[in-house]
């Protein structure tokens, strides 16, 4: 398997009891993504992008398919059926999600969750700290801020925390859920300069984006929710000769 | 030789406590014999049926369901406040986890109770003399687990005490004129003052001020990050076990009616009743 990560077969069918309903959310998903490799996942609102991030990140059940991913630490192993305890372990270690919507620990300041999450993938104390400065100032959070409660931030603030938090591990695999979406242009060009940082280092990426033009020179291929498929491959390189 | 991630710090298998005479309807233990937890034909109540689980090294695990559901139960019968009707649990802590703490001889139970355990229970006037200072309270559990050096336990319980934020001032004053916030507190210094492996905590927030309940659960994360203690968390608040757990079991009737991580249980419930549960508190 050369892939870092290869979906075969999923799909995902809600059941809501009380309304007697069931929701096809998606089905017949194949999708490999290779080491280093960027993926940007498009399509309309609904037709079920984000429930494959949640199925891989194991926040849904899994019901259908297999989703093989290449662990450091357990070697090649289907994400479907691994146990709850490697999900966790492969979340505080290799695994990193950025949601669609917020949410921040609770009563935690900025400062301190970026930093235990830098503590979780093993770094030292001081190291953390220095890497949850760098990451504040990065996101040009003011540094009134650092130590407030991040539930008392504005929307596009805690966003730009939750992206930190998970890029401060420099994952295996990052997994993103329209990480831009609602941030002003200046925090999307910063969102996007460490996308392309955790790129150079070799991160996979599979991110889903309302415009995937934003992400023009990183993202390798374009997945194409609607229709199943690839649509695209190579974006072209931003200023890259015709 | 488990993996570090997968080495489990308590191991509760096959659990039951009823209470009542049982008929020979229910003793099948079959689900059409029972209303609920309850036997129409002799009265008896099944507070747990056939509970297993696992609670791993430095996790939290969450218990979660309705009032009655048989939560506290479990939680007694481990901490030996009762006896349970069948079933084993194993303490890795204990005798390298190969003996059943439930079928040990009384005084290795109270060994383990004593140093091996602490608990927070859900009333605290079960878990605290109130007519005794919080350091005689806290020392208590020092004495039982071994201790016998007055000045280094007061020195110990002044420890716990402050790290709880109980003010020094206070400390030698009965908790039965505490705030239900600081006798909570008390509780978890008394809980902790014995490094127990495994902490079993009732319902620590049920019953107080939002901001005091903020306090404390702020005080249980901070515990965990730093000693890494397992902990069994219940509570019939999903916010609270969102909060603290990285798994949760859902009980019903005394039985464990679903399972998994804890985000997965609230963003993908299965059951009919976890759905409720869950869409109730949204
Ligand atoms: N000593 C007892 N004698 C008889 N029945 C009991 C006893 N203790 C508990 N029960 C019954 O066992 C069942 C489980 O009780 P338990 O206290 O474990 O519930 P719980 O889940 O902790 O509820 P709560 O959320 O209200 O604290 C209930 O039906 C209860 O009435
Ligand atoms: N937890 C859930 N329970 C029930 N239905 C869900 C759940 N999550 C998603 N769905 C449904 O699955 C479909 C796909 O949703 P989603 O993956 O969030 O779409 P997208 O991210 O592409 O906008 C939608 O119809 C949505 O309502
Ligand atoms: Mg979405
Ligand atoms: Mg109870
Ligand atoms: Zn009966």
């Amino acid at each position: 398997m050369d892939a870092m990560l290869a979906i075969e077969g999923l799909g995902k069918t809600f059941s809501v009891h009380q309304l007697g309903k069931r929701i096809k959310a998606c089905e017949g998903i194949d999708l490999a993504v290779a080491a280093g490799e960027f993926i940007g996942i498009t399509g309309r609102s609904g037709s079920g992008k984000s429930t494959i991030l949640k199925l891989i990140y194991r926040s849904y059940l899994p019901q259908k398919g297999r989703a093989w991913y290449r662990s450091e630490r357990f070697g090649p192993i289907d994400l479907f059926q691994t146990s709850e305890r490697q999900i966790l372990y492969l979340r505080r270690r290799e695994i990193g999600y950025v949601s669609q919507f917020l949410n921040l620990v609770p009563r935690t300041t900025a400062r301190d969750s970026i930093e235990q999450a830098a503590l979780e993938v093993g770094m030292g104390s001081e190291r953390a700290r220095e890497e949850a400065e760098r990451m504040l100032r990065h996101f040009e959070l003011d540094e009134e801020l650092w130590d407030s409660y991040a539930s008392t931030f504005s929307g596009g603030e805690k966003l730009r925390l939750n992206v930190a938090r998970a890029m401060v591990k420099h994952p295996r695999l990052l997994l993103l859920d329209e990480p831009t979406a609602s941030l002003d242009e200046r925090s999307k060009g910063k969102v996007r300069e460490l996308i392309g940082k955790l790129k150079a280092e070799g991160t996979t990426m599979l991110g889903i984006f309302h415009d995937l033009r934003f992400m023009e020179g990183l993202c390798d291929r374009e997945y194409g929710m609607g229709l199943g498929r690839f649509v695209s491959d190579a974006l072209p390189v931003a200023g890259a000769p015709p | 030789m488990a993996a570090e991630y997968d080495v489990s710090a308590l191991r509760v298998e096959g659990l039951w406590k009823w209470f009542g005479p049982r008929c020979p309807r229910c003793s099948t233990g079959r689900e059409e014999a029972l209303e609920r937890n309850y036997c129409p034909d002799c009265g008896t109540v099944y507070a747990l049926r056939d509970l297993s689980f696992r609670l791993f090294e430095g996790e939290v695990l969450g218990v979660v369901g309705e009032s009655g559901s048989g939560k506290s139960t479990i939680l007694n019968c481990l901490y030996y406040d009762m006896e349970p009707s069948a079933g084993a649990a194993y303490l890795s802590s204990f005798e390298g986890g190969e003996s059943d703490v439930f079928s040990v001889s009384a005084q290795a139970k109270r060994t383990v109770r004593n140093t091996l355990l602490g608990k927070v229970y859900q009333n605290a006037l079960l878990g605290l003399k109130m007519g005794f200072s919080s350091i005689s309270n806290v020392a208590e559990k020092l004495i039982a687990s071994g201790d016998r050096n007055a000045s280094r336990m007061e020195a110990r319980a002044v420890e716990l005490l402050g790290h709880v934020n109980i003010p020094p001032y206070r400390m030698r004053e009965n908790p039965e004129f505490f705030s239900g916030g600081m006798q909570q507190r008390v509780q978890i210094a008394k809980a902790l003052s014995n490094n127990p492996p495994v902490l079993l905590l009732d319902e620590v927030t049920t019953g107080l001020d939002l901001s005091v309940q903020a306090k404390v659960l702020d005080l249980v994360k901070q515990i965990q990050r730093e000693l890494g203690i397992s902990m069994l968390l219940v509570s019939h608040d999903l916010g609270v076990v969102r909060m603290l757990a990285d798994r949760t079991v859902v009980m019903l009737n005394g039985k464990v009616v679903e399972a998994g991580l804890t985000d997965q249980i609230l963003e993908d419930p299965q059951e009919p009743y976890t759905q409720e549960l869950v869409h109730s508190m949204l």
